[in-house]
């Protein structure tokens, strides 16, 4: 069947902001279907709240909406836009969710729009667990025993015929959270209370344990035609009870004979005719027993995912891409495999590498959380490696991680080995390591994690060779064994730790890669081609490997490297992909050659056709440097990529690599405080004040002298790690001691803390002569509160023109002073009229696509073509770039699956990802950005406002606005008696502490709307935190902050005097040109 | 131990030995199957060959009686990027390692595999010998070009078995009608019998030789031609037989047995340049227009140009290449497909081809 013909217009839902288990993979396949909709002449209409992503470029479609993806709002775009049909499936759970939403509504009915790819009725079988597992029966096979239950008496005899260990999980929470995994009774009824207690529908679903048992994945693609493929078989290292988000996944699977293979094919092909798929890929997850092979299907998600992300990179093979196609007709016969050109896309994917998946946390950010691994993801980011074998691929996978460890180096406890090996939590690799150095057996930590003894062995023979390293000194390494090492993936890295240091002075990581050279041991690079090499490939995905043929086949264009991101992490996620994708794409338009290096399956950077050359590979300085061996680019481009690249930045430059765009120099004077202060105070422009103290006694100096409070955090790390603001030397003392260990060579950076300030973010692009600034972005939050955590408004709404003169004045100086050629941050505090600078990053900043978007102008895109040499003027960049809108950007938290963890914001930023609200009005743009964020706004109903002493007065305009607005506001003692002293009514509500029914019954019961509490400071007290944690379980809307709290009630006036509206991008960017035009 | 492959166009590969030592010679070839190489191992297509395995990783989940094609390994000889030093899988009685050394099968592993294919991609299937003994490659390429080469040599006759036997399987057809079926044996795989049996055939497997006469004479309900090893054309007792049984009795055939069919309606065949071999290959059935994704393992294929087409139908089409993969004749009970609906290694795609002989089978009676 070819190509539909009754179809014109298709809209597209993206999946909205990074949040943990779904991050970049429904950019990727967003972009995919907008790019393969387009090409077949269809005109694409999307709708997603997220800025940093490319799929919201005004050029990926004929209409882009930033707008929240809530079915009132997408009605609202379907009524204007009047699309033919829905392609609900490239947008993770949230497109999805949403989608069914308005079918059920009778919304898409009503305007005649089709859901393509997978029919309601297809979505409600896959997404309802009893109806799956019916459907499952019905086809002969095996799926857990479970059961929905209301009472903890339900439970416990439901639990009695299936037996301990059992799978809880509440029903309808956020984030699946407050489930878990019980091993005895007392446990049991524990998770089973909280589940009922936190499941808005006192709800929790018992199901039969498979802990232990073998976890796999298929990727399956199915068309019109009833054809069925399997794309791709995904083998989880971590057995059954890590969620597949947060295991070391392998593909293809390792331990299965074809026999076990084929009934599992089978078996998926069943299951989509079964559930219904009509067209596109699902990823359909079974457990299979270690030890007698029976099948049980997990679960089924009918739509792309992050598992089929990871497919299409493994295989070649552009999971969401072909779906799009199939959704409007095609069959997979009719459709070209890209890679070998000759072939069709009706086949199944083979490959002769293999490639690990491993998950990335961030819980340091979260110490109260729990980090043992479960059923529910606790990952926010992750890395691939392609490795000719399973050795290769997982210890350039550990690398990639860039945990700043290797295996070897990493910190265990000997003490817990046990205790560790059989908990599953992100240190579990490292444990498994350490023990089989200290001579565990294979059979011995099979027996402890269930973990495949394949596996295991696999582990076993790097240590083998790491323990022959041991045996020797970097000279007398054996060629063999280097050759060995470096085929098994072992990096010069860990080499150099491993050896014996010659005369005691240690083996340093050149020294080894010297050695290596010079014993002429270099990779070469292999192609990633979809058939194993059946075919011919001509599409340049390559990986690296110790091998004897190279396929590189470098060009000799003239041609730029862009390094990528790496895994995401808190502090470095899409934004910098975007940016990297554009200077991709900036500089094919110029007519370079573009290499993409990055190891991310997730994202867009990493889609084959993005660059011309895609280099699927860790981004550490050994792997970088034998890319630029190959290639010998005219230029590499390190600002974009955020931390990864730049931390390469100066080696790669000492090593004669053409880093092109602001001198890695300028670079790292920005971001070594020292050398930075003393440029400011040269330039005359104020930064606060500060010091470093190498030791206790120090610190209590520096701190008296500036005066409190302070702003601590150790020198050597980024990204607002270990921050914290200080009030007095007690609690001085103790961040000294605890937090971190202050020495010499880390000396510990100690900041006048300026309170009540307003930050601003600057943006700006420079060629070196002319400078333009690209916004000026006011924060909703006081300084103190993370730039990347806080809400800030495009253009400023509140600052003093001559204020924000100054700003731009300071950031032309800057500029010209740290020679910056491309793009600069700037973060701005203002206390009482001065204009401080809190830190410059000459480089790409986290507000680079939100800027863009606002602006019209892509300025990664401007960046990229000046590091190149081309200038702002002849870029037709002359003056300054304005907006005539109002913009908001706000941070999303993942809090809700961090439970015990509290919300407040502060320094060390927390946020996963971030949402874009557009609107003529502050008050409309913030709340969409509200609501994209997922804060419940009320129209009205009960406020609960709890304050400590200092906010009182600013409290007192919020809560006379809540009572005009006609909410009941009901306050604790102090604010209550605060309020009536200002002639307010509000009602007492108890303290946790005070009696019952508290203010958290009350959460609970649904009878608060809003919630005001700003935190008391040093002596934080326990019920706030509970308040906090309550209002995220029951999504109820908490703000911690009064400058919040004000943008909160002005918000909710708007929403209440007027219907929010939808425009598109186009149309707001088109309104900028006309203006633009009009203005002489 | 160290190891060398050698090639006829003089180049060689040196990598680490596995399984058996000594020296072994044979057509180099690869299977791009991600599964299932026990049963590529005692697939009796591949006597003659040294396999390639493209999958990095083999011998994972060890060997097991159940998973054996034949009553032992086939090939000459096996290449892998990796042999995986244990076994893990809860059906595995033996390691690979001891199952090859016990078979005498010498291996290779350590090598850069995927330029080894790549190589036989551009080249087409070489001759090539493996040796754990001689290992100055100079000598090895030398006595690679005097193999004999797989173009007109009759290999099946080399494999076949001695006498006619009863397959054990007992015939269990989902209807419960039973047929009598003879079984052509050119080097044919067990779970083309077990298929067999599963579409209710009482199965007696004969020799190459075995004439048309003899078969008539046990006046079976259908005659089934099996897979096998080399070049088809030298089989004239084989093609004689099958172009007299033709018309006066159902027959099917799968691989060499479906080359063997195409020579007997009067085509040609030819030699492929490397192969078809793996578990993923698109194949269009033209009667239904529905895509299989199918197991494969030949090196030679019937020239469609060459079948008198008014007479023969042209059922099924490689989508990779375009090469005849079925075929059935107008008016006489017979077809045959180029690929393997047993598979076994493989997808199960194609097994409705099993049912399909029943259904002609049961027509003919009537
Ligand atoms: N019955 C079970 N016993 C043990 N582990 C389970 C069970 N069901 C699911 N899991 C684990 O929990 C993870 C998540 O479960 P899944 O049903 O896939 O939910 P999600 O929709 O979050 O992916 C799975 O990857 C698996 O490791
Ligand atoms: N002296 C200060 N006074 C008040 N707040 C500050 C000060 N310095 C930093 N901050 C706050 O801490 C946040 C993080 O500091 P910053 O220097 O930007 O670190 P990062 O490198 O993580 O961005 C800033 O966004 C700002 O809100
Ligand atoms: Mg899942
Ligand atoms: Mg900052």
């Amino acid at each position: 069947m070819p190509r539909r013909t009754d179809l014109r217009k298709i809209l597209i839902i993206g999946s909205g902001p990074i949040i943990i288990g779904q991050a970049c993979e429904f950019d990727y396949s967003g972009t995919q279907a907008c790019k393969a909709l387009r090409s077949e002449g269809f005109e694409v209409v999307l709708v997603n709240s997220n800025p940093a992503t490319i799929m919201t470029d005004p050029d990926l479609a004929e209409r882009t909406y930033i707008e929240p993806l809530t079915s009132e709002s997408i009605a609202a775009i379907i009524d204007r836009e009047r699309p033919d049909a829905l392609l609900p499936t490239v947008g993770g759970q949230t497109g999805l969710n949403v989608s069914v939403e308005l079918a059920r509504s009778g919304v898409l009915d009503h305007y005649g729009v089709e859901m393509i790819g997978a029919k309601l009725h297809a979505v409600e079988v896959a997404e309802d667990r009893q109806l799956f597992k019916d459907a499952m029966t019905e086809i002969g096979l095996r799926s857990a025993r479970s059961l929905v239950v209301k009472s903890l008496v339900d439970a416990k005899n439901f639990v009695g015929a299936i037996g301990l260990p059992a799978i809880i999980r509440p029903s309808f929470t956020l984030g699946g959270s407050g489930g878990g995994i019980a091993f005895n009774t007392e446990e049991f009824e524990a998770i089973v209370s909280r589940g009922l207690d936190v499941s808005p529908v006192h709800e929790v679903l018992v199901e039969e344990s498979l802990l232990g048992w073998k976890e796999f994945e298929l990727e399956v693609m199915r068309d019109f035609a009833d054809n069925v493929v399997i794309i791709c078989s995904i083998e989880n290292f971590d057995p059954m009870g890590v969620h597949t988000g947060d295991s070391i996944t392998v593909a293809p699977a390792q331990t299965l004979t074809d026999k076990e293979y084929q009934l599992m094919r089978d078996a998926a092909i069943r299951i989509i005719r079964k559930v219904g798929v009509e067209t596109g890929g699902s990823n359909i997850q079974f457990a299979v027993h270690p030890e007698d092979g029976s099948l049980v299907v997990i679960e089924m998600n009918p739509r792309v995912s992050r598992s089929s992300a990871l497919a299409s990179k493994a295989t070649g093979f552009p999971i969401a891409k072909i779906a799009a196609k199939l959704a409007v007709g095609y069959t997979l016969d009719e459709i070209p495999n890209d890679i070998t050109l000759k072939t069709p896309a009706s086949f199944e994917p083979t490959i002769d590498y293999v490639v690990a998946k491993i998950p990335r946390w961030n819980f340091e950010k979260f110490r109260e959380a729990d980090s043992t691994l479960g059923t529910q993801m606790k990952s926010v980011g992750e890395v691939m490696a392609i490795g000719r074998t399973f050795k290769e691929a997982v210890l350039k996978g550990l690398r990639s991680l860039e945990r700043g460890k290797t295996l070897t180096s990493e910190r265990v406890d000997p003490d817990n080995l046990m205790h560790n090996l059989l908990t599953p939590r992100p240190e579990r690799l490292a444990y498994i390591h350490f023990a089989l150095m200290s001579g565990h057996s294979v059979e011995e930590l099979h027996r402890l994690t269930k973990i495949d003894p394949w596996f295991l062995n696999q582990l076993q023979e790097v240590v083998t060779l790491e323990k022959q390293v041991q045996q020797h000194s970097l000279d007398s390494l054996p060629a063999d064994l280097l050759r060995e090492c470096k085929r098994s993936g072992i990096s010069d890295r860990a080499l150099s730790e491993l050896l014996k240091p010659s005369e005691a002075a240690p083996v340093t990581v050149a020294a080894v890669m010297n050695r290596r050279h010079n014993a002429g041991i270099r990779p070469v690079f292999k192609r990633v081609d979809t058939c194993a090499a059946e075919f011919e490939s001509y599409t340049p995905y390559l990986y690296s490997t110790y091998e004897g043929e190279c396929e590189a086949d470098p060009s000799s264009k003239k041609k730029i490297v862009v390094l990528g991101s790496g895994p995401n992490r808190i502090g470095q996620g899409i934004e910098f992909d975007y940016c990297c994708c554009h200077a991709s794409f900036a500089l094919k338009e110029a007519g370079y050659e573009t290499i993409m290096v990055n190891c991310n399956p997730e994202t867009v950077s990493t889609d084959y056709d993005t660059s011309d050359r895609l280099y699927f590979e860790p981004l550490t300085f050994e792997d970088v440097m034998e890319i630029m061996e190959v290639e010998k680019p005219d230029g590499v481009i390190v600002q974009f990529g955020g931390q990864t690249p730049l931390n390469l930045a100066l080696r790669l430059q000492a090593a004669g690599v053409p880093v092109i765009g602001t001198s890695p120099q300028s670079i790292d004077l920005a971001e070594d405080r020292k050398l930075f202060g003393q440029l400011l105070t040269e330039l005359g422009i104020p930064q606060p004040q500060n010091g470093t103290a190498r030791s206790k006694a120090e610190a209590r100096e520096v701190a008296a002298q500036i005066g409190y409070p302070v702003l601590v955090r150790p020198s050597y790390v980024l990204g607002g790690r270990a921050m914290s603001i200080v009030y007095d030397q007690e609690s001085l003392d103790h961040y000294m001691v605890t937090a971190v260990e202050a020495s010499p060579e880390r000396p510990v950076l100690i900041d006048r803390f300026l309170e009540d300030a307003f930050e601003y973010d600057v943006d700006a692009i420079c060629d070196g002569d002319d400078l333009i600034i690209a916004g000026v972005m006011e924060h909703i939050e006081e300084a103190g509160i993370h730039s990347g955590d806080s809400t800030c408004v495009l253009p400023p709404i509140m600052i003093d023109l001559d204020l924000l003169e100054r700003m731009k004045e300071y950031t032309h100086t800057l500029g010209k002073a740290l020679h910056v050629v491309g793009l600069m941050n700037i973060q701005f505090a203002i206390q009482s009229g001065t204009v401080y600078v809190l830190e410059v990053n000459p480089r790409a900043s986290r507000t680079v696509p939100y800027v863009s978007k606002a602006t019209g102008v892509p300025l990664a895109k401007m960046a990229a073509r000046v590091m190149a040499g081309e200038k702002l003027r002849d870029l037709g960049l002359v003056e300054e770039l304005r907006v005539r809108h109002c913009f908001v950007k706000s941070p999303v938290f993942p809090f809700n699956k961090f439970p015990g963890v509290d919300s407040i914001l502060g320094p060390e930023m927390r946020s996963t990802g971030e949402v874009m609200g557009v609107a003529d009005s502050f008050g409309s743009a913030f709340a969409k950005a509200q609501i994209s964020a997922g804060m419940r706004l009320p129209r009205g109903g009960t406020a609960f406002l709890s304050v400590n002493e200092s906010d009182k007065m600013g409290l007192l305009p919020i809560a006379r606005d809540f009572a005009d607005l006609g909410f009941h506001i009901i306050a604790t003692a102090g604010t209550r008696r605060f309020l009536l002293a200002q002639g307010l009514q509000a009602e007492h509500v108890f303290k946790v502490g005070e009696g019952r029914p508290h203010v958290v019954d009350h959460i609970k019961s649904g009878k608060i709307d809003i919630i005001i509490n700003t935190p008391l400071g040093r002596q934080s007290r326990y019920d706030e935190k509970a308040i906090r944690r309550a209002a995220i379980q029951h999504g109820v809307a908490c703000v911690t902050t009064l400058s919040g709290g004000a943008a909160v009630v002005n918000a909710i006036r708007t929403l209440r005097r007027e219907k929010l509206t939808v425009r598109s991008l186009q149309e707001y960017h088109g309104a900028l040109h006309e203006s633009a035009a009009r203005t002489p | 131990m160290k190891a060398i492959l050698a090639l006829e166009d003089g180049r060689s590969f040196t990598g680490r030995a596995f399984g058996a030592e000594g020296e072994t010679s044979g057509e180099v070839v690869f299977n791009t199957s991600m599964s299932g190489y026990q049963e590529i191992l005692t697939d009796p297509s591949y006597a003659g060959q040294i396999v390639i395995m493209t999958s990095p990783h083999i011998g994972n989940y060890g060997t097991n009686p159940e998973d054996e094609e034949s009553g032992r390994p086939y090939v000459e000889g096996f290449v892998a990027r990796e042999f995986s030093g244990i076994a893990s899988n809860w059906r595995s009685r033996e390691s690979l390692d001891s199952y090859l050394k016990r078979h005498n099968i010498i291996a290779l592993s350590e090598v850069d595999t995927r330029a080894l294919v790549r190589h036989i991609r551009t080249r087409g299937a070489l001759r090539g010998v493996i040796s754990t003994i001689e290992l100055d490659p100079d000598r090895l390429v030398e006595r690679a070009r005097h193999i004999r080469s797989m173009l007109g040599s009759d290999l099946a006759s080399s494999v076949t078995c001695g006498s006619s036997y009863d397959w054990i399987k007992a015939a269990k057809g989902p209807d419960g009608k039973t047929f009598r079926v003879v079984a052509y044996d050119f080097g044919i795989k067990r779970n083309i019998l077990n298929n067999l049996a599963g579409a209710g055939c009482k199965v007696t497997v004969v020799p190459a030789f075995t004439s048309a006469e003899d078969i008539l004479a046990a006046t079976p309900d259908g005659v089934f031609l099996s897979n096998g090893p080399g070049d088809p054309e030298p089989l004239e007792y084989a093609v004689k037989a099958v172009r007299s049984l033709l018309g006066r009795i159902p027959v099917f055939g799968i691989c060499l047995g479906h080359q063997i069919m195409g020579l007997a309606l009067g085509g040609k065949t030819f030699k492929l340049k490397f192969g078809h071999r793996g578990g993923n290959q698109p194949v269009k059935n033209l009667l239904t227009g529905r895509v299989e994704i199918t197991a494969q393992n030949h090196g030679f294929a019937v020239d469609p140009d060459s079948l008198n087409q008014s007479d023969v139908e042209l059922t099924h089409m490689n989508l990779n290449d375009q090469t005849l993969e079925g075929m059935r004749h107008r008016s006489l009970p017979a077809f045959s497909v180029q690929y393997h609906p047993e598979a076994s290694p493989g997808p199960h795609d194609s097994h409705y081809l099993f049912t399909q002989f029943q259904q002609l089978m049961l027509e003919c009676r009537k």
